[in-house]
């Protein structure tokens, strides 16, 4: 139950995109393509779940024992980009395919700040191993939720007529607003 | 002294990293609900930069360029974690508002697109300006962001309130969707401003 109450937390109430702002450079560069988008999301996922049970690891039997979580952040970012280079050079070699779908942007979540985020966060929170598992996972899905959304409503946008000053980035953001006002209607549904 | 300043007004206005370059866009929302905020964060992406560009800068000719960008973050999360432990010492009630969005100065994208398009060809005291420019840009930027944001949706400026007890708050504007709408409305607003006056200086021949 508790799991559950997380899990749906990550993915809604506390949905990384549209309530805690981040994500927003791969949220707003790549949410102009639907087919891009669902892409990114599940690359988002997996990095995110793969590298926060790896930092859970080193924080919990290197960091924490040596009273060095000072160093977090700096670990943690090193960690993180070379992790997913490890994972983008593995796949290149294993599983070609799935490269040519999602190679590029592995290399673009690197050093992005919602996969940075989840580890730190869970870090933070003192989370068991499960728990950071089920929190990485839904705030995955989370953002792939916003960034599908998103990406579908600007494939609907395109026929619009939008004043010139706000074309692109602008109205992008406003969109984004909406959205974060309809999210706003899951707040209040699960308190931690 | 001419080229410095000209360097360093490029951030300012011209390249501004979260108007016009719309890189970093995520502190900009995320810690933007109040002045003081937003100044904090600010200052702190200034240092960094400014900090960053400077070992960059001095640094550009024992690095190999092959293993460039992981000392580029090695450097950048070292200055970051000093900014932390700094703030944690002597602002304590900022380093917690600010929370988890200190530490994620580190992946920037616009401090690392600094050091890699500016700080690594150019000499340290170009760069060092070109940091504080750009610093400075991003510092105007969050602040104008904030006192709007506090503005409308307290009523207040850097905690004194200003708006008299006549206004009723616009709660909207503090919460993320507010944040939002209001810098979609920002980035037009500042497009055309740019385009107006690069059609003045069409006009005047100076273009």
């Amino acid at each position: 139950m508790e799991y559950l109450t997380l899990f749906i937390s990550a993915v809604v109430v506390n949905n990384f995109v549209l309530t805690r702002f981040l994500g927003l450079c791969i949220f707003f560069g790549v949410s102009k393509n639907l087919n891009a988008s669902i892409g990114m999301g599940m690359a988002v996922t997996s990095v995110m779940t793969l590298s926060s049970m790896l930092a859970w690891v080193v924080y919990h039997f290197v960091l924490a024992p040596f009273h060095l979580q000072f160093l977090t952040t700096v670990v943690f970012v090193l960690l993180i980009a070379s992790f997913v280079q490890l994972l983008e050079t593995i796949i290149k070699k294993q599983a070609p395919a799935l490269y040519n779908m999602w190679g590029i942007y592995l290399l673009l979540i690197a050093t992005n700040c919602v996969v940075l985020a989840v580890p730190l966060l869970n870090a933070e929170s003192n989370y068991t191993f499960l728990m950071s598992v089920v929190s990485s996972i839904g705030s995955g899905l989370g953002f792939a939720l916003a960034i599908v959304l998103m990406a579908s409503l600007r494939e609907k946008l395109r026929l619009a007529d939008v004043p010139k000053p706000l074309e692109g980035l602008g109205i992008a953001f406003i969109l984004a607003g909406m959205l974060a006002l309809a999210f706003l209607g899951f707040s209040g549904m699960i308190s931690l | 002294m001419k080229n410095l300043w000209k360097i360093y007004k490029k951030g300012l206005i011209e390249e501004n990293p979260i108007f016009v370059l719309a890189l970093s866009l995520c502190p900009a929302l995320a810690v933007t609900s109040s002045v003081i905020n937003a100044l904090t964060m600010g200052l702190s992406v200034m240092f960094v930069i400014t900090m960053n560009n400077t070992v960059v800068s001095i640094t550009r000719k024992f690095i190999n360029p092959k293993v460039r960008v992981p000392v580029y973050i090695t450097s950048i999360a070292t200055i970051v974690t000093l900014v932390q432990l700094l703030l944690q010492a002597f602002a304590p009630a900022l380093y917690k508002a600010l929370g988890i969005y200190l530490a994620l100065i580190v992946v920037f994208a616009i401090i690392l697109a600094r050091a890699e398009v500016f700080a690594s060809k150019n000499k340290v005291i170009p760069s060092f300006f070109d940091g504080l420019g750009m610093g400075s840009g991003f510092t105007l930027a969050m602040v104008s962001v904030g006192a709007i944001r506090e503005l409308l949706g307290a009523g207040s400026l850097l905690g004194f309130k200003v708006l008299g007890a006549w206004y009723n708050p616009a709660l909207i504007m503090i919460l993320p969707a507010g944040g939002f709408i209001l810098i979609g409305y920002m980035v037009a607003g500042f497009k055309m401003w740019t385009d107006h006056m690069a059609k003045v200086k069409l006009e005047r021949g100076e273009a």
